[in-house]
């Protein structure tokens, strides 16, 4: 049983890939002076190969690492989603980070590692994997949201992070020690295996309770999302971009791989613990969006709602729940990267030209640039064709599946708010003359890489069952 | 009712970690938290050794009473925090409301531990004297859970990246 097997380094290939690719970094800047220029080359690389190993070894579910690892289609689904985020938002933020004179080898380091944990939360079986996971990308997460040292805000966004992430670990930590006293593993297989047998322990679901916790903590679901604005707001926007997709996405791959695939709650008075979570988190974070004036506060509320409607899926508890929300990830990740990067295109020095205010007219100084934002607000708001509209039929649909119509009508009114707040900035760009410009004028690459984002926003939004299909678990 | 030796040891143990807990946050001097909190970690590892967890009794004296509380009274003297009576806190309606909450939650906590008659694995002695030994923690680590080992080493060096990039003095 506790035999190494070579097949597991094969599975685990990617991961691998990414390690080492973040050790040659570190090593890089002992030895160059200048060192960035290639550290960006040598990330895209390892994130490129990662890539090719993801699909690579994409394939039926098999167990490895002594039943702590996974390695199947649904963590290569997300590891793919992560890798394609993070090779998104590296191409993105390079002159972001030249701009703010930020621009430093760790910056692609603390990338990469923090990838390395979504991955490692996507694909682990065991709580301790699992556990291990979400601090790896944490941890990588509150250094990037304080990389800007100079400025205050970043500095606050950091250590708000830090703290109240560092106090929702313990509660992730005594759940994952109840959960492993009451069933004496921490295997999640076993314990799905037996999982009518410990369903009506209470000090099992004492410890269900706090992992939830821990978790809706991760994806800044309502009530747990007050760290969110100020965070969002505060970290460098590059990141902003980065920590609110690809780690959203990682933490609803934990909660999926927790609360969909090990438990069977659908029913239950846990999955209306979780409909409600759903239901608080779509109203406060649609309605706080809307007295918003500053961009990224908006784009910060507005995850907390995408969090709401994606934990509708999680509340749903069937097969649909979950396809709907790894669609909506997937889609998500595209969307928000593509308008996180505009965001930061427009961004001036300390922390200026963040206000609605200041995208008044974008279209005439800027028009691509205006176009593409408003195909990533709409899609948001999820309006058809796009990708974003399909991600809340999706969930909405298992909703109604499960009996939950309130909540899924709840989820519709709460879109029809949220029209508002987005659409605003793009009547601002298009409809009023104003002052609007760009700190820098971005070059091609920045464009080509928001457009491809904009067209896999549409692509997703047309041909919708390319990812279901893979999120079936097939090709 | 017979006391055996252990249940004597167990209260005395658990009185000392909850009234050296209780100590640590009521104190106004932060040295004097800091010393009551390293009776707290030593009571802590009594229980341990109560539990037959010997590896992780020593651990906890090793690394938290040893090495972390030795790391903070240093941060703690070199800030030279000064003016103690400023430190202490005013009670406000925040502040009563998540006195309020963490009491339901310890309630809460409680009750359920103690009152809804939920059945443990069964406690076997030989098993737990096998597995808290330093052979068998080792053997466990390097086998099973190897895989997670592994990965803790790649979050301490990411735990290292974060404090040079986060201390450093001068960025080039």
């Amino acid at each position: 049983m506790n035999k190494f097997n070579v097949l597991d380094l094969w599975y685990s290939s990617p991961l691998v890939t990414l390690v080492v690719t973040g050790l040659v970094l570190l090593v890089l800047e002992g030895f160059r002076r200048k060192s960035q220029r290639m550290a960006f080359g040598v990330s895209a690389a390892g994130i490129i190969i990662a890539i090719g190993l993801t699909i690579v070894t994409y394939g039926e579910n098999q167990p490895a690492f002594n039943n702590t690892f996974l390695q199947g289609t649904f963590g290569s689904f997300f590891s793919f989603v992560f890798l394609a985020a993070g090779l998104l938002s590296l191409i993105l933020s390079r002159e972001y980070l030249e701009r703010l004179n930020i621009h430093r080898t760790e910056y692609y380091a603390l990338v990469i590692f923090a990838i390395v944990g979504m991955m490692l939360m996507a694909s682990a079986i065991d709580l301790v994997v699992l556990f291990l996971g979400v601090e790896l990308m944490s941890l990588c997460l509150y250094v990037l949201a304080g990389f800007m040292r100079t400025r205050v805000t970043s500095n606050e966004s950091a250590l708000k992070y830090f703290l109240l992430g560092a106090f929702v670990t313990g509660f992730l930590l005594y759940g994952i020690a109840l959960l492993y006293g009451t069933t004496g593993t921490t295997n999640l297989v076993t314990i799905g295996k037996n999982f009518e047998a410990y369903s009506g322990n209470a000090v099992f679901l004492l410890g269900v309770g706090m992992v939830m916790m821990g978790l809706s903590f991760k994806i800044a679901a309502a009530p747990f999302h007050l760290w969110a604005p100020d965070v969002y707001e505060g970290a460098p926007t590059s990141v902003t971009g980065f920590m609110s997709t690809a780690a959203k996405a990682a933490a609803f791959a934990a909660f999926i791989t927790v609360f969909l695939r090990t438990f069977e709650f659908a029913g239950t008075k846990v999955s209306e613990i979780l409909a409600i979570l759903a239901a608080v988190s779509m109203m406060i974070g649609n309605i706080a969006a809307i007295a918003q004036n500053n961009v990224k506060r908006m784009l910060a509320y507005s995850s907390v709602a995408h969090a709401g409607y994606m934990l509708t899926g999680i509340a749903a508890g069937n097969e649909e729940g979950q396809i709907g929300i790894m669609f909506y990830l997937a889609a998500y990740v595209f969307m928000n990267l593509g308008a996180f990067s505009i965001v930061s295109l427009v961004e001036g020095q300390n922390d200026t030209r963040l206000s609605f205010d200041d995208y008044s007219g974008l279209s005439k100084q800027q028009p691509l640039l205006a176009a593409l934002m408003s195909v990533f607000m709409f899609s948001l708001a999820g309006i058809p064709p796009l990708a974003g509209f399909f991600g809340k039929y999706y969930v909405f649909l298992a909703a109604v599946k499960a009996d939950l119509t309130w909540l899924a009508i709840l989820g519709v009114l709460t879109s029809l708010i949220s029209v508002y707040y987005y659409l605003r900035l793009v009547v601002l760009m298009y409809f009023r003359d104003g002052e609007a410009q760009v700190a820098a004028k971005p070059s091609l690459g920045t464009i080509v890489a928001i457009s491809l984002a904009a067209f896999l926003v549409l692509q997703l939004g047309l041909y919708p069952s390319l990812v279901v299909n893979i999120a079936r678990g097939g090709f | 009712m017979i006391m055996t030796f252990e249940t004597v040891l167990f209260y005395f143990l658990a009185a000392a970690s909850i009234a050296s807990a209780v100590m640590v946050i009521t104190r106004r001097s932060p040295v004097m938290s800091v010393l009551f909190l390293i009776v707290n970690f030593f009571s802590l590892a009594g229980l341990y050794l109560t539990l037959h967890a010997q590896f992780i009794a020593v651990i906890q004296i090793i690394v938290y009473a040893g090495a972390i509380m030795v790391l903070f009274l240093f941060v703690i003297m070199l800030l030279n925090l000064g003016d103690e009576q400023r430190l202490a806190e005013r009670i406000s309606y925040k502040k009563m409301i998540a006195v309020g909450l963490s009491f339901a939650v310890l309630m809460e906590v409680l009750y359920v531990v103690a009152y809804s008659g939920t059945e443990f694995p069964t406690k076997n002695l030989e098993r737990a004297v096998e597995i808290g030994t330093v052979e068998y923690i080792g053997r466990e680590l390097f086998t099973t859970f190897l895989f997670p080992f592994e990965i803790t080493s790649i979050l301490l060096l990411a735990a290292i990246i974060g404090a040079v990039v986060m201390a450093k003095k001068k960025i080039d």
